[in-house]
């Protein structure tokens, strides 16, 4: 396992460029780059209550984003995360209304469990549609999104509604037992660790058992799947399954451990942030870890800019979204020969010589 | 019920579809010539919700709605553009680029629109459609947009221009065939972010209607998702300008029988109706698709469509 420098290097660079495009941005608004930059670290790494914010957003992000890479490594876009998250979140409020359960661990594993079926179940449709209908998957899935959203909506202001919310209709609060506590007394929940161990433990399946194997088979090269008789629509359905299951698992832990009910806030768009965190950690599950916690972080910062240097709360989507450009940009230098290019640089009248790259198209 | 409230409803639904659907008719529009060229544009709900701002902001310091209009289309131009620029990069995925810059151009929106949410702008004018009527409900309902005639006008010039001239022509070489583009000299690159920076400029008229007509002013809950599903929009229209036209009234009525049947007090499944869209869509493709083939009259080199 090796990990070349210019893997670390390229988004590094890339968000120092976007802190720096930042500064400049905030410089235009009278305040001082560098007191940005510092408030900015502060607000995500700066002390214990800091992580703490930070790693609570990171949760959601890493198991939405599984939600895109393991998809990802069958061959296939997915980008209807979200609407698995908030059938997720229906499905572990909606429990309670059809069966009793036991008021302690057992109760919230099973919202858990519901929640990861509704929305494996959700995203595997996006699936055979597109290997049984032929339709894409990355607009089905967007497609399924809004619908679901739209179920979510009807039922959570409907028949799942909760009397005595009135301002913002919700379903009944889950009951103390189930909900999901904070780690030894602290803000960060349970649900970081679901996230951490979904991620380590897909990204140990893709690597290194015959079943993850011939998913990366599938999704690298779907003619050597068939040639060597690999269930590609099994495996594709499968990859589905999981990934819309780690995302309807981040929607029941948000709902039993954050809202501890069903409610609009649920749609906070950690579906969408996840096709970024997939994206730019290559769709590797284990990469996947680093990357969320650092947009959690950039999450979690935003409050104190806006608190401490009276930035408009939206300043951190703006840095977000210069960061997510670069990183992607920056993977159009991933192939290029950086020696070779420094060296033509250096050389002008060396014209000829093009900077040379490996031949090898961008791959998951 | 009464036959008022028929009216009323039928009033509402259609008002709801020219009002309502102009926003979704230009960005069809701008997604429409951009995936002719071969690419797929997923930030343009990221366009629709800056030029929105743009749009306002222009109006209200200018005092001029049509000035307002054109800054919000170029604002628009520009963040296609740089879509356009980056996707044409190698190795660099349209999808995920689509995405970032949703989030960009929403987070440069609402950081530079924090001043416009109080103030109130010029809005665009209305064309009065129904005279005809004695009925209010029938009148105020028919107060249409003036970028409608626009929209259409559009959608007629695209059709004839995707079929009569060179650079329609030009266009759909780019996003059928990369390499014949190539063979006859052509950049592809080049085409294909002119086509998304154009599509840009379209979509950023949607954005100036939004806020300059209806529901007319700048909040950050201003668009519902009217850009990315500006996708599922040209896939209804099978990539034909005109199809838009009517794909869009479709969608803008589909997503005004909720509020018309609350209108009149039926509250039951607003959401679900907000919804039809999308099914439809979804149904529509799961009819005329076939496994292992390209949509009908689909781009050839559209990775969406593969």
């Amino acid at each position: 396992m090796r990990i070349p420098v210019k893997e670390i290097a390229l988004p590094v660079l890339a968000i120092a460029a976007a802190l720096g495009i930042f500064g400049v941005l905030v410089w235009f608004a009278c305040v001082s780059p560098v007191d940005v930059w510092v408030t900015l670290f502060k607000g995500a790494f700066g002390d214990w209550f800091s992580w703490q914010n930070t790693l609570q957003r990171a949760a959601p992000l890493m198991l939405t984003a599984l939600c895109v890479a393991l998809p990802a490594r069958a061959g296939l876009v997915i980008i209807g995360g979200e609407g698995a998250l908030v059938l997720g979140g229906l499905a572990c409020a909606a429990l309670p209304y059809l069966m009793p359960l036991p008021d302690n661990f057992i109760g919230t594993v099973l919202v858990c469990i519901a929640g990861a079926i509704a929305g494996g179940l959700w995203i595997m449709l996006a699936g055979w549609l597109r290997q049984f209908r032929g339709i894409n998957e990355t607009i089905s899935s967007l497609l399924l999104a809004y619908i679901a959203i739209g179920i979510f909506k009807h039922l959570v202001e409907g028949l799942l509604r909760d009397p005595a919310s009135l301002n913002k209709p919700s379903t009944l609060s889950l009951s103390e037992g189930i909900r999901i506590g904070g780690i030894a007394g602290t803000d960060v929940h349970w649900g970081l660790v679901l996230g951490i161990v979904a991620c380590l433990g897909l990204g140990l399946w893709l690597r290194s058992t015959a079943s993850g194997f011939s998913i990366r088979v599938v999704g690298g090269n779907p003619r050597t799947a068939q040639l060597v008789g690999l269930p590609a629509n099994k495996l594709i359905l499968a990859a589905c399954g999981l990934g819309g299951g780690c995302a309807g698992l981040a929607g029941a832990v948000e709902v039993a451990a954050v809202h501890t009910n069903a409610n609009a806030s649920l749609i906070a768009a950690y579906g969408y942030a996840g096709i970024l965190v997939s994206f730019i950690a290559r769709h590797n599950p284990i990469a996947v870890i680093p990357v969320a916690i650092l947009f959690g972080g950039f999450g979690a910062a935003g409050s104190l800019l806006q608190r401490r240097l009276g930035l408009p709360d939206a300043s951190v989507l703006v840095l977000q979204g210069i960061a997510f450009v670069l990183i992607l940009a920056s993977e159009a230098l991933r192939n290029t020969d950086l020696k070779a290019l420094a060296a033509k640089w250096m050389t002008p009248r060396a014209r000829s010589a093009m900077p040379s790259t490996l031949g090898k198209g961008a791959q998951p | 019920m009464t036959a008022d409230q028929w009216i009323a409803l039928a009033a509402g639904i259609g008002g709801g579809a020219l009002r309502v659907g102009v926003p979704f008719l230009f960005v069809s529009l701008g997604e429409c010539l951009t995936e002719k060229s071969g690419r797929i544009n997923l930030g343009l709900e990221g366009v629709l919700v800056l030029s929105a701002m743009a749009a306002f902001g222009g109006s209200y310091l200018t005092g001029s709605p049509w000035a307002g209009v054109l800054i919000g289309a170029c604002v628009g131009a520009l963040l296609a553009a740089l879509h356009g620029v980056l996707c044409s990069l190698d190795g660099v995925n349209d999808v995920a680029t689509g995405i970032a810059l949703m989030l960009l151009g929403t987070g440069l929106a609402f950081y530079f629109g924090k001043a416009l949410i109080q103030p109130q702008a010029e809005q665009i004018p209305s064309i009065p459609l129904g005279n005809w009527s004695d009925n209010p409900v029938v009148r105020a309902a028919l107060q249409v947009n003036a970028l409608l005639p626009v929209g259409i006008a559009l959608a007629i010039f695209m059709w004839w221009g995707f079929a009569h001239t060179r650079a329609g022509l030009l266009v759909r070489m780019a996003g059928d065939s990369a390499n014949a583009t190539r063979a006859l000299g052509y950049s592809v690159s080049g085409i294909r972010i002119a086509s998304t920076a154009a599509g840009g400029f379209i979509a950023g008229l949607g954005g100036a209607s939004l806020t300059l007509f209806y529901p007319g002013s700048w909040n950050e809950g201003i668009s519902s998702g009217q850009g990315l599903i500006a996708v599922a929009l040209v896939i209804f229209a099978r990539w034909s300008p005109l199809r838009c036209v009517g794909a869009a009234l479709l969608f803008g009525g589909a997503g005004a029988i909720g509020p018309a049947l609350q209108s009149i007090g039926v509250g039951w499944g607003y959401h679900l109706f907000n919804t039809v869209p999308y099914v439809l869509t979804l149904l529509i493709l799961v009819i005329t698709c076939k496994p292992g083939t390209v949509v009908v009259g689909s781009p050839g080199e559209l990775s969406s469509t593969r």
